[in-house]
């Protein structure tokens, strides 16, 4: 399998800060790549610095063969990425519709695709002209998600989209993350729940302080309760 | 599950309703103070006159900052520089803005606006390539070099049009006023409110119905994201900033026939005013914008006419006022 994203040796300032200190990845196509760490190992930093959103100060970042470390957030986006950032960003004042219209660019929305969407995330038909403030937590998760993939995208940038949801939402996206993964999406996912971590993983990449210090299978290391413990400081099956 | 299948229902849209009355029960509580019927006619239709004015002028300065967090103290300039482009038409074709005919008095006045809008827009390309685009994300640096660009702007054109004030005629048909029972409503400000409320609903139209207006509304509430979707937002950006520089124009060649003289200091007279709209508003808020254009219109005709040694600070009363009710302004905008 050859790899979509690559990043070698890329660090990342923020003011006076020196957040990613020499990040080496690949993220293989049509896997799911997991990419776990304590808080502040810089994770999230990863995902805004491979976006543009946060320029890398040295390194190389390729997407397809392509540099994209000097690209626009836009020109990186239009290259085929969908990003789910952690705070999941929706366009409160605009409605569930506007948000997904923006999201699917110059094309119109296309129904089949939006059913299939509907059908993991029902309550966005039915709120389809509600204001996108006005959703509960859950709901403006499955938005930012369905936002990403409204349009196919050769991959997409996920941060921690279980964070604060109730167990049967999680399962919904961990259901909803599943298919899309079937349909051949590469995904490069920042999880801190184990559960979703081990079913949707190919996959690990562990960060610290700024560095990939692991990389393996995501079976191995849901196998291996030492090396968690080693690496994050915790048994992932205790910390669900 | 609810939130998966959504069995319940959202909370419903608060409708804050408060500060678009605020105009209206302004002007109902001026009936009994003003006492005579046919003075408050004539100062509440001058006031809707001069919101709507301010309005044009301010609202390109309201989406400038709420897109790109832009504080741009040199608006002024394209409001003085319309002004100026406006007479270059309205002066040596002042034998037609004086003729009896409607027509040929609308046929020198289109032109003019168009010119001024245009030249104003075409300012705004410059202005924003050459002093905003430097300083993007740094406050300090956006106000000092604003404030230089105003200064230069207001000094070129006492070069180039000298220190006087030139007086500017209003056409023969706007002039005057239609007189119905004994209230006189004079037609100029019956042009400019009509005027404004165009500009208004063509601003709300394009922000709600279409796809330039949704991208602007979910910049000014999230510009990374839009980024992050595939938008170039400060292409966008550009967009709004000459729309908004030649509404300025629009608004400065209409304010000088309203007060039918044109002089160099008169973007930086009103860009105090224009702030205090901004700011009452809501910064970045198109609706709370218009609002506060009225309301400060309204308390500077009312005040100056009811108690005129208060005319010179009312609007800053207003504002604190304002501010201390809503300290973000009367329709604050979500990310900010």
């Amino acid at each position: 399998m050859s790899d979509l994203l690559t990043l070698n040796g890329v660090h990342t300032h923020v003011g006076r800060y020196h957040i990613l200190q020499g990040v080496d990845l690949s993220v293989p196509e049509g896997e799911t790549t997991m990419l776990l760490g304590r808080n502040g190992a810089g994770k999230t930093s990863t995902l805004r610095t491979i976006m543009g959103l946060w320029q890398a100060s040295s390194g190389e970042i390729s997407l397809a063969g392509r540099r994209i470390e000097r690209s626009l957030t836009p020109d990186i986006a239009r290259l085929g990425i969908g990003y789910v950032p952690e705070s999941m960003a929706v366009f409160a004042d605009l409605t569930v519709k506007e948000n997904l219209v923006l999201a699917a660019r110059d094309a119109p929305l296309d129904d089949i695709r939006l059913e299939w969407i509907f059908g993991f995330f029902p309550a966005l038909r039915k709120f389809w002209l509600s204001r996108a403030g006005l959703l509960s937590g859950g709901q403006k998760q499955m938005l930012s998600i369905a936002r990403a993939i409204v349009e196919p995208r050769r991959l997409l940038l996920i941060d921690e989209p279980t964070k604060g949801l109730a167990p049967a939402i999680v399962a919904s996206l961990i259901e909803c993350l599943k298919e899309i993964k079937r349909r051949g999406a590469t995904i490069l996912l920042v999880e801190q729940n184990f559960h979703a971590a081990r079913e949707l993983g190919d996959s690990v990449l562990v960060m610290d302080n700024g560095t990939i210090v692991h990389r393996g299978a995501m079976a191995a290391l849901a196998a291996d309760v030492s090396l968690q413990e080693h690496l994050l400081g915790l048994s992932l099956e205790t910390h669900q | 599950m609810s939130d998966v299948a959504a069995t319940g229902a959202l909370p419903k849209p608060k409708r804050d309703l408060l500060p678009a009355l605020l105009p209206v029960i302004l002007a109902l509580a001026m009936i009994p103070l003003i006492g005579s019927g046919s003075s408050w006619v004539t100062l509440t239709v001058a006031s809707l006159a001069m919101g709507m004015m301010i309005f044009i002028m301010a609202s390109g300065l309201t989406l400038v900052f709420g897109l790109m967090d832009v504080l741009n103290f040199g608006h002024g300039a394209f409001i003085a520089v319309g002004a100026y482009v406006g007479t270059l038409v309205l002066l040596p074709l002042a034998g037609w803005a004086q003729a009896d005919s409607l027509l040929t008095n609308l046929a020198v006045l289109a032109p003019a606006v168009l010119l001024a809008m245009a030249v104003s827009g075409a300012l705004g390309l410059v202005v924003e390539r050459v002093l905003i685009l430097p300083v993007y994300g740094q406050h300090l640096k956006q106000i000092l070099m604003t404030t230089g660009g105003l200064i230069v702007a207001e000094q070129a054109l006492y070069a180039l049009w000298g220190p006087q004030i030139i007086p500017l005629p209003l056409p023969t048909s706007l002039r005057g006023s239609f007189i119905i029972g004994d209230i006189a409503i004079a037609k100029y400000r019956l042009l400019a409110l009509l005027l404004g409320l165009v500009v208004f609903t063509a601003i709300q139209l394009v922000l709600n119905r279409t796809k330039i207006g949704l991208l602007i509304r979910a910049g000014v509430e999230n510009r990374e994201m839009v980024e992050a979707l595939g938008y170039r937002i400060r292409r966008l950006f550009l967009g709004v900033f000459m729309t908004g520089s030649a509404l300025a124009g629009l608004g400065g060649v209409m304010w000088a026939l309203y007060r039918e003289q044109v002089h160099a200091s008169m973007g930086s007279d009103l860009t105090v005013l224009i702030f205090i709209v901004v700011i009452i508003g809501g910064l970045g808020s198109v609706g709370g914008c218009f609002i506060g254009a009225l309301l400060v219109a309204m308390v500077a005709n009312y005040g100056g006419f009811l108690v005129p040694k208060l005319a010179l600070v009312s609007n800053i009363l207003l504002m604190v006022a304002i501010l201390m009710w809503r300290p973000r302004g009367l329709y604050a905008v979500t990310s900010r």
